[in-house]
């Protein structure tokens, strides 16, 4: 089931977005079927240089789709554009289609705001708030309302670090600060604070670049866990991580999308010349 | 010699030492500079600093004693008749003999044995100059040999510069250190000499402020009383007024700045918010004066309040717009430290901007904020010009803003204007003041610096 049913309506999701929510809720079962996401021709230009040569891509839901490619290729600004992330820097420009089950992201009537509250996201960097752990978590849910008690808060927080895999570990210390912890507790707090809000896509932005390798195993376990419940969609430069933890896999080359497919066929059978070098590391 | 010829040949001399360094080593390295220790450069510094620093080293030892060895010379050559006269008679002598040797006027109808000093004088001081001339070509002269003679390439010339450059280095901040320790010690000394005259409890706590003192014995004046504490509130509520003025238009505009301005506002405004804190405080205190009190006596007027033409708001106020520059530009230096990741952050949790800036930011960036505020909070307290134009003398132990209040720098700066001796109370009141203002500025200035340093610390 969604996260939403235990933490009750978003009060500020208004109109077309609780339109869709509640479409969302009517065909909850189905959902494992169709494609979460969708975008189409998508281009981005920062200032005159384009970044995205058009982009198609489906992104199913509640499965990992994985992000590769050399630095530079655009994946990022892709990535960004799935929860308008990219409104935050002036000079972007986007055009194409993106939708979110069914409905136009980038339509006018869409707060990007409330958009965020159902894209989440989690970066490269570890970036917890300088509050506590317990705020932390609690920061998306206050203000978006989620709670309507103290208790129900609390209760969220559990849940949330549970789900993240961090909650026997910082349990007996909620009411320290967030920078406190490791670096892989740090992320794995920021994928809580994400997941707190209980959006339905969770985009990761090299998610586990600046950890170490236990600290990446248990967030790719996590990764797999969450796939249950969310749909993901994660960028890395680490073409094994994309591999254990994705579905399906798209290889991003210089602003294009070369190939698209099951994560099993691209790493044994890419049918690009250029995949097959990416992947066999003869570049990039 | 004029000192500047001294020092524009030492110039020259140094300069030609670091071509012939630089050239010998060259020259010593064959042809492969690779063998060269140091960087041909190097020899070239090396070779101009033994030919400048001895040279520059005694030029400053003969400064500092020529001039007292002469005047010593040339009185034990006065006559019997001077030399027999007071210490201070004596110095009014060799004063004249100065002003007679480079034609001055002198005080006096001059005497042959005074005209006979006064060429003494001249003649001493020109076989000084000779000779200083001649030992400071020497000292170059003998520097360039010995330097040019230890040029070889395994001369290790970098780290002989380098050690040099450090010791000047060391030199100039401990000038900057040992000025400071200077001022603070005299501020002390004089201090000291006042709580002799005026217990220490009745300054820091005494009520009444007139520091009124008799000048002649038979003179009609008050005694003074010399309580601060009318001045400390002064103090008190004109830096509140400036600062309940200067923070919130300094921040507002600071989150506005960097959160909100478009990189086109922003290049506008910044600088012309920083040109207000490039006017001069005394234009600000024109302002005040003419201006602002005028303005906050007509409003009060017409409201029925009585207002003081010179009134602690009028003050207050036009220091606060003097301070907006100070909070704002030292608040946005530090929301922009903020790191982008936490807004990335937050807004990818779907908050608006307005909740990333009240919630993630400013927490973030509350050390370093009332870090700045505080220094602000020590200059309005430092503050003169202002509050000498437009907060006035009268020194009344009031809350009124409307109220004239004096302030302690106020005192202090009309305490040594007057014509009092310098060891009255009077005068000397002005350093206890100092003392008080100085301690707490200090605490301050420790106490923000101390708060931005830990934010400081937080995210680098």
């Amino acid at each position: 089931m969604t996260a939403h049913t235990h933490t009750g309506t978003p009060t500020r999701s208004t109109g077309s977005l609780a339109a869709g929510i509640e479409a969302r809720a009517a065909t909850g079962a189905l959902a494992g079927a169709g494609n979460k996401m969708d975008a189409k021709g998508v281009k981005v230009f920062y200032g005159a240089k384009q970044a995205l040569k058009g982009i198609d891509l489906e992104i199913p839901d509640r499965q990992v789709t994985a992000l590769i490619g050399p630095s530079g290729c655009g994946k990022s600004t892709f990535l960004r554009c799935l929860n308008r992330m990219n409104d935050t820097i002036g000079i972007a420009r986007v055009e194409g289609l993106i939708t979110l089950d069914g409905q136009d992201i980038y339509d006018r009537e869409i707060d990007p705001v409330q958009l965020r509250a159902r894209v989440g996201m989690v970066f490269q960097k570890p970036n917890p708030f300088p509050k506590s752990i317990y705020d932390n978590i609690a920061y998306g849910p206050r203000i978006h309302g989620l709670a309507s008690g103290r208790d129900e808060m609390d209760e969220i927080v559990a849940k949330s670090l549970q789900r993240a895999g961090l909650w026997n570990e910082v349990k007996d210390r909620l009411k320290e600060p967030g920078t406190g912890l490791s670096g892989g507790q740090q992320q794995r707090l920021c994928i809580a604070r994400a997941v707190a809000v209980s959006p339905e896509v969770i985009l990761m932005d090299e998610p586990c670049s600046a950890l170490d390798p236990i600290a990446t195993a248990h967030v790719e376990e996590l990764i797999d866990e969450l796939r249950e419940n969310y749909t993901i969609v994660i960028v890395t430069h680490n073409m094994q991580q994309a591999a254990r933890v994705s579905q399906r896999t798209a290889f991003f080359h210089l602003g294009d999308m070369v190939e698209v497919g099951d994560t099993e066929d691209i790493f044994t059978n890419p049918r690009d010349e250029r995949t097959q070098g990416y992947i066999t590391g003869r570049y990039g | 010699m004029p000192v500047t010829l001294f020092l524009a040949v030492l110039a020259a001399l140094s300069f030609a030492g670091f071509q012939l360094g630089r050239s010998r080593a060259v020259a010593s390295a064959g042809g492969r500079l690779s063998s060269l220790h140091s960087v041909p450069t190097y020899h070239g510094f090396y070779v101009a600093m033994w030919v400048g620093l001895p040279a520059l080293i005694l030029f400053a030892v003969w400064g500092g004693l020529e001039g007292s060895i002469v005047n010593a010379m040339v009185r034990a050559s006065l006559p019997a008749s001077m030399t027999a006269l007071s210490p201070q008679e004596i110095n009014l002598i060799m004063v004249d003999v100065h002003n007679l040797a480079y034609g001055n006027i002198s005080s006096r109808v001059a005497d042959p044995a005074l005209l006979a000093a006064a060429e003494h004088y001249k003649h001493l001081r020109s076989i000084g100059d000779g000779a200083l001339a001649v030992l400071m070509l020497a000292a170059a002269g003998m520097g360039l040999q010995y330097a040019r003679q230890r040029i070889q390439p395994g001369l290790r010339a970098r780290n002989q510069v380098e050690k040099v450059v450090t010791v000047f280095l060391i030199l100039c901040s401990l000038v900057a250190i040992l000025t400071t320790v200077g001022i603070v010690l005299s501020l002390l000394f004089e201090a000291i000499r006042f709580f002799n005259k005026v217990p220490p409890l009745d300054f820091l706590f005494g009520l009444q402020w007139s520091p009124q003192t008799a000048i002649r014995a038979d003179q009609v004046a008050s005694d003074g009383a010399f309580g601060a504490v009318p001045l400390f509130t002064g103090t008190l509520l004109i830096a509140t007024i400036a600062m309940a003025v200067a923070v919130p238009l300094g921040l507002m505009s600071a989150i506005y700045m960097s959160e909100y301005a478009p990189p086109r506002v922003r290049g506008t405004v910044k600088p012309i918010l920083e040109i207000l804190a490039g006017i001069p405080t005394v234009v600000y205190g024109f302002f005040a004066a003419l201006t602002m009190a005028p303005f906050v006596r007509d409003v009060g007027q017409s409201l029925g309040l009585s207002v003081s033409s010179e009134s602690a708001l009028a003050a207050g106020v036009v220091m606060g717009v003097m301070i907006i520059p100070f909070v704002s530009s030292l608040s946005d230096d530090i929301i922009n430290a903020v790191p982008q990741s936490l807004r990335d952050g937050s807004y990818g949790l779907g908050a608006t901007r307005s909740e990333t800036i009240r919630q993630v930011v400013l927490p973030a960036a509350l050390p370093g904020i009332v870090g700045g505020i505080l220094l602000a909070v020590s200059r309005a307290i430092g503050e003169t010009m202002i509050v000498v134009m437009a907060a006035g003398l009268a020194a009344n132990l009031s809350g009124n803003p409307l109220d004239a209040v004096s302030t302690v720098t106020v005192q202090i700066a009309t305490l040594l204007v007057g014509d009092q001796e310098f060891d009255s109370a009077k005068t000397l009141s002005a350093f206890g003041l100092g003392l008080v203002l100085f301690t707490v500025t200090l605490c301050l200035n420790i106490i923000a610096l101390r708060v931005v340093r830990k934010y400081r610390e937080q995210y680098d």
